[in-house]
C-alpha cells in the first residue's frame, strides 16, 4: 500500500486546480482582453457605454482575468532605445550660470581686472580668465556666493557647484551631487515627457522603462513603425503662461476677442478663459524643478532665458494680484497668483501642493521640451502579420512536439506513460497558470522554452520510471517498494540537473535583453513546474492506479 | 512482459573507454577544428553584434535576388546583403526576402531617410504591393555591448554551474563537466562559422540552454556515479564509470529523443525566425547527449579522484585513485 498524507494530498490537487483556474482565460485570450480593457476604461471613465459593458459581458467577472502578455515580437510594434544626451543639460546650465558669474566678479572688479570665459573640453565645466591673478581669492569668493545646495533625497547639503583655480583661470564646476541630481532630474523628466506623449496615442501598454544610467525602452504594441514612435515622441509640447480673464466652472461660449477658454487638468470641470497670446512660451523656460518657499512649503522653482525674464519681470510688475494661467497643450495646469515683482528671469510657484505634486509640476513644466536631445541606439518595427505568423508556426511547434514525445513516451511506458503524459498537460497548463498570475510576457524565444520544456519536462519522469525498472530487476521486495525506492532515488538526480538548469536560466534573465529573457522566464517556470509535476503530480497518480488495482507484478 | 519500444536493451555492458582514443580524441580533435573555423572563417554575425539594418520584405511576386540587389545599387548605403527566405508555414505567394544593411562606422546606423528611400526604390523596381514585415536597426554602441554582456553571461554561467557541482560532487566532476559543456558549445559554434548561419543574440541564448541541458545529461550520469562510488568501494574507478554510463544509459538516450522531437519539431515547424536558434540547439544537445557519455567522465579519469574516507587518511599520495586508462 503506497501512502501519502491527505494534506498534501489536498495541497497537490489544489494547486493543480488552482493552475487551471489561472490558466483558464489564456483560452479565450481575445475575450478576456476585450473585458480587460474595457473594464480599465470604465474605471478611468467611472461610467460604461454600450460596447464597453458588451466587452465586459464576455467574460465573467469573478473569473480571473489575467493573461499571458504577447510580446513586441508577436504583437508587432515598435520598440525604442533612446540615450538621453544628459551632457547637454550640464552645459546649459554652465551656459546659463555665466552671466552670473560675470556679474558677481563685475563687482568685484577693483581686485579681479576684467574677466573672459574660455572654451571648455568638458560640459559640465566653466573657465573664466581673469586678469589680476592676485585678485583669485577674492574672485573665488565672489563666486562660491552663487553656490547653493543639491536638493535631492540623499545628497541633502552638498554644493551645487565647485569652485577652483588654476593660475589665472577661474574653473566653476557642477559638483558630482549635483550632476548625479541633474542626470536623475534629466531621465525622469524625459521619462515622464516620453510617457505622456505614447499615452496620448492612445495604444494599449506601452513599456516605457528606464535602462542603465542614461537610457529609455520604449515599446508601443500596435504603433506602424519606429519611425512614427520616434516621430511622436520627439514632438515639443506646447507650454505658454497666459494672462487669466476669469475662472469657471463651464466653457466660457464668449470668451471675448483675443481670449480662449480652457479647462483645468486637474481640477474636475473647471474652466479658465485666457489671453490668447501668451506672456511667455515653453521656449523661454530653461529649467523648472521642485523646491521649497520661503515657509518651506513645497514650490516649484523656474527659471527663464533672457527674453523670457524681461517678458515676465515687466508682466509680473504690472500686475501683482491678478493670477496667470501655466498652459500645457490647451490645459491648464495651474493658475498662481503672482505674489510680487519677478525681475531675475526666476520665479516660484507656490499653491497647495505636497511634494510629490511640486516635483511633478516642475516635471511637466520643463516636460514642455524635452531636456536634453536623444540619440536612438536601437529600433525595431515588428508588422502585426509577422507576429501573427510566428504565433501560428509557434502552436504548430508546440502541437507537433506535445504528440510526438507523448507517442513516445506511452510507446516507451505503457500505461506509466500515459500518465507522464496527463502529468505534462497539467505542467503545461501549470506553466501558463503562473505566466498569467505574474503577468509574465510570452515572446518568441519564450515559445522556444515551451517546446524546450515539452522536451525536456519528461526526463524528470524518464528518471523516476527508470529507476524503478532498476529496482525491480535489483529484486525489490514488491511492486510498492520499488515504486516508493524509484521517486526516492530519482530525486537527487532530478534536483541537481535542474538547479543548474534554473542557474542558466537566471543568468539569461539578469543579462539578456528583450526577448532573451522572455525565454529564460518561460524555461524558469517550465523547470519548477516540470520539477512539481514529476514529484507530486505523476506520484499521486501512480499511487491511486496502484492502490485500486493492487498488481502483482509491476510493469513499466 | 508487455511490449516496449526500447531505445536500449534492458542491460547494456558496453565498454565506454575502449575506442576513447577514436571517441575521446575525436572530440578533442573536433573542438579544436571548430576553434580553427571560428577563427579561420568568422562568425556571420547579425545586427545584435556589428550594428546595422535588416529589412524583411514581402511580397505576391517571386524573389530575384539579382533585381533586388540592382534596384538597391544607386542608394549610397553600406554594405548590403540580400538573401530569400524559405519556410514550410509560408503561403504559395508569399516571398520573403532578408536584407541586411551594415552599419557605418560609428555614425548612427540607417537613417529613417535611408530607409524610406530602401522601401521606396523597392516598390517601385519590383513590386508596388510589396511589405516590410519587420524592419530593426542596432547602433554600432549598443551591439558592442551586447557581444560583452554574452561573452559575460556564457562565462557567469559556466562558472556558476562549475561552483554548484563542486559543492554537490567533487571539484573534479566541476571540471570534467565543464569542459565538456566547452566542447558542445565550441563544436555548436564551430558548426555556425562553417555553414556562416547568422550568428545573434538568440544564438547565444541557444548556447546558454545547451549548458543547461548538457549539464543536466552530466549531471544525471554523475549522481549515479557518485552512488555507485559509494556502492562498489573495491571496483576500479573506470569499471564504476562504466557501469554508471550504462545503468543510465536507457535515460540519457530517452530524454535525448524526446528534447530533439520537440527541437525538432521547433526546427521544421516554428518558423524561420526561430530557425537558427532551433537549430543551435538541435546540434548541441545531439553533442550535450554524446559528451555526456564520452567526454565529462573522462575528463575526471583523467584528473582521478580521491576514494578514500577524507577522516582517515588524509595527506598519502598513495591513496589517489589509479588512473588505469
Amino acid at each position: 500500500m503506497l501512502q501519502t498524507p491527505l494534506w498534501k494530498r489536498i495541497l497537490i490537487w489544489a494547486t493543480v486546480a488552482l493552475g487551471m483556474v489561472l490558466a483558464a482565460p489564456n483560452l479565450f485570450y481575445s475575450r478576456v482582453e476585450g473585458h480587460n480593457d474595457a473594464a480599465k476604461a470604465v474605471e478611468a471613465a467611472g461610467f460604461a457605454t454600450v460596447e464597453q459593458q458588451a466587452a465586459l459581458d464576455q467574460w465573467p467577472g469573478w473569473m480571473p482575468s489575467g493573461i499571458v502578455n504577447l510580446g513586441l515580437d508577436l504583437r508587432g510594434g515598435a520598440h525604442l532605445l533612446a540615450e538621453v544626451q544628459v551632457a547637454d543639460v550640464y552645459k546649459a546650465r554652465m551656459d546659463g550660470l555665466w552671466p552670473q558669474v560675470r556679474d558677481v566678479l563685475r563687482d568685484a572688479r577693483d581686485q579681479v581686472g576684467s574677466v573672459r570665459r574660455q572654451a571648455v573640453q568638458v560640459p559640465y565645466e566653466l573657465r573664466v580668465e581673469i586678469e589680476n591673478e592676485a585678485g583669485m581669492a577674492a574672485a573665488v569668493e565672489a563666486v562660491r556666493t552663487l553656490a547653493s545646495n543639491v536638493i535631492t533625497l540623499t545628497g541633502v547639503g552638498q554644493s551645487d557647484i565647485d569652485v577652483t583655480a588654476e593660475g589665472n583661470v577661474l574653473i566653476v564646476q557642477l559638483s558630482e551631487a549635483e550632476r548625479d541630481a541633474v542626470d536623475q532630474r534629466t531621465i525622469q523628466q524625459s521619462l515622464e515627457i516620453i510617457r505622456t506623449r505614447v499615452d496620448t496615442a492612445g495604444t494599449r501598454e506601452p513599456t516605457i522603462q528606464r535602462q542603465g544610467a542614461d537610457r529609455i525602452l520604449i515599446q508601443v504594441p500596435g504603433i506602424g513603425s519606429a519611425t512614427e514612435l520616434k516621430a511622436l515622441i520627439g514632438t515639443t509640447a506646447k507650454l505658454s503662461f497666459n494672462p487669466v480673464v476669469r475662472r469657471g466652472a463651464a466653457e466660457d461660449q464668449t470668451p471675448g476677442a483675443g481670449n480662449i477658454s480652457l479647462p483645468s487638468m486637474d481640477e474636475e470641470g473647471v474652466w479658465y478663459t485666457v489671453e490668447e497670446v501668451p506672456v511667455v512660451s515653453g521656449e523661454d523656460l530653461t529649467n523648472a524643478k521642485g523646491d521649497f518657499d520661503q515657509n518651506g512649503r513645497p514650490a516649484v522653482s523656474f527659471q527663464f532665458d533672457a527674453r523670457g525674464a524681461r517678458a515676465f519681470g515687466d508682466y509680473t510688475a504690472q500686475n501683482i494680484g491678478a493670477p496667470f494661467a501655466i498652459v500645457l497643450d490647451g490645459e491648464v495646469i495651474s493658475a498662481p497668483v503672482i505674489q510680487s515683482h519677478i525681475p531675475g528671469g526666476s520665479g516660484i510657484i507656490t499653491g497647495n501642493f505636497s511634494v510629490e505634486e511640486a516635483n511633478r509640476l516642475a516635471v511637466l513644466l520643463s516636460a514642455g521640451a524635452l531636456p536634453a536631445s536623444m540619440t536612438f541606439l536601437e529600433e525595431r518595427t515588428i508588422g502585426p502579420e509577422l507576429g501573427q505568423d510566428s504565433i501560428d508556426a509557434g502552436r504548430v511547434a508546440t502541437l507537433v512536439a506535445a504528440g510526438s514525445v507523448s507517442l513516445l513516451m506511452i510507446a516507451s511506458y505503457g500505461l506509466f506513460g500515459v500518465f507522464a503524459v496527463v502529468a505534462l498537460a497539467i505542467n503545461m497548463t501549470l506553466i501558463f497558470g503562473v505566466m498569467s498570475m505574474i503577468g509574465a510576457t510570452l515572446t518568441l524565444p519564450g515559445i522556444a522554452g515551451l517546446v524546450l520544456t515539452i522536451g525536456m519536462a519528461v526526463d524528470a519522469n524518464v528518471l523516476i520510471y527508470e529507476r524503478i525498472r532498476d529496482e525491480l530487476r535489483a529484486g525489490a521486495r514488491n511492486a510498492a517498494r520499488a515504486i516508493e525506492l524509484g521517486f526516492e532515488r530519482a530525486l537527487s538526480a532530478i534536483v541537481d540537473a535542474n538547479v543548474t538548469t534554473l542557474i542558466t536560466a537566471g543568468v539569461l534573465f539578469f543579462l539578456g535583453a528583450g526577448p532573451v529573457r522572455g525565454f529564460a522566464v518561460t524555461l524558469a517556470i517550465g523547470i519548477i513546474t516540470s520539477v512539481f509535476t514529476a514529484m507530486n503530480v505523476t506520484r499521486l497518480i501512480v499511487t491511486f492506479w496502484y492502490n485500486r488495482r493492487k498488481p502483482k507484478t509491476l510493469v513499466i | 512482459m508487455a511490449w516496449r519500444f526500447k531505445l536500449a536493451p534492458d542491460k547494456t555492458n558496453f565498454d565506454f573507454f575502449r575506442w576513447q582514443w577514436v571517441t575521446f580524441g575525436g572530440s578533442l580533435m573536433l573542438s579544436v577544428l571548430a576553434v580553427i573555423a571560428w577563427a579561420v572563417m568568422g562568425l556571420n554575425y547579425g545586427i545584435d553584434f556589428k550594428g546595422g539594418t535588416t529589412i524583411r520584405t514581402e511580397s505576391a511576386l517571386e524573389v530575384d535576388v539579382g533585381a533586388y540587389r540592382d534596384a538597391l545599387q544607386g542608394l549610397p548605403l553600406g554594405d548590403v546583403s540580400i538573401t530569400e527566405v524559405f519556410d514550410t508555414n509560408f503561403a504559395d505567394d508569399q516571398n520573403v526576402t532578408m536584407i541586411r544593411i551594415a552599419a557605418e562606422d560609428e555614425s548612427q546606423a540607417v537613417t529613417p531617410e535611408q530607409l524610406g528611400q530602401v522601401e521606396e526604390v523597392l516598390r517601385a523596381a519590383i513590386d508596388p504591393e510589396m511589405t516590410f514585415p519587420s524592419v530593426e536597426t542596432v547602433g554600432p554602441k549598443v551591439s558592442g555591448e551586447l557581444i560583452w554582456t554574452s561573452v559575460l553571461s556564457l562565462i557567469v554561467t559556466s562558472g556558476a554551474i562549475m561552483a554548484y557541482m563542486w559543492l554537490r560532487f567533487e571539484w573534479q566532476f566541476g571540471v570534467g563537466a565543464v569542459l565538456a559543456l566547452l566542447h558542445d558549445v565550441l563544436i555548436t559554434i564551430g558548426i555556425f562559422a562553417l555553414f556562416q548561419i547568422k550568428f545573434d543574440l538568440t544564438i547565444v541564448a541557444a548556447l546558454l540552454t545547451i549548458l543547461g541541458y548538457s549539464i543536466n545529461d552530466t549531471v544525471v550520469v554523475f549522481d549515479r556515479l557518485r552512488e555507485n562510488l559509494q556502492k562498489y568501494k573495491q571496483m576500479p574507478l573506470r569499471d564504476v564509470m562504466n557501469l554508471s554510463v550504462n545503468e543510465t544509459l536507457a535515460r540519457t538516450l530517452m530524454t535525448a529523443v524526446t528534447t530533439l522531437l520537440a527541437v525538432g519539431a521547433m526546427l521544421v515547424f516554428g518558423g524561420d525566425v526561430l530557425r537558427g536558434f532551433s537549430l543551435a540547439i538541435f546540434i548541441g544537445v545531439l553533442f550535450g547527449t554524446y559528451s555526456s557519455v564520452y567526454v565529462a567522465k573522462n575528463i575526471v579519469l583523467f584528473i582521478g579522484l580521491d576514494r578514500s574516507e577524507k577522516p582517515k587518511n588524509r595527506g598519502t599520495p598513495d591513496d589517489f585513485a589509479n588512473v588505469d586508462a
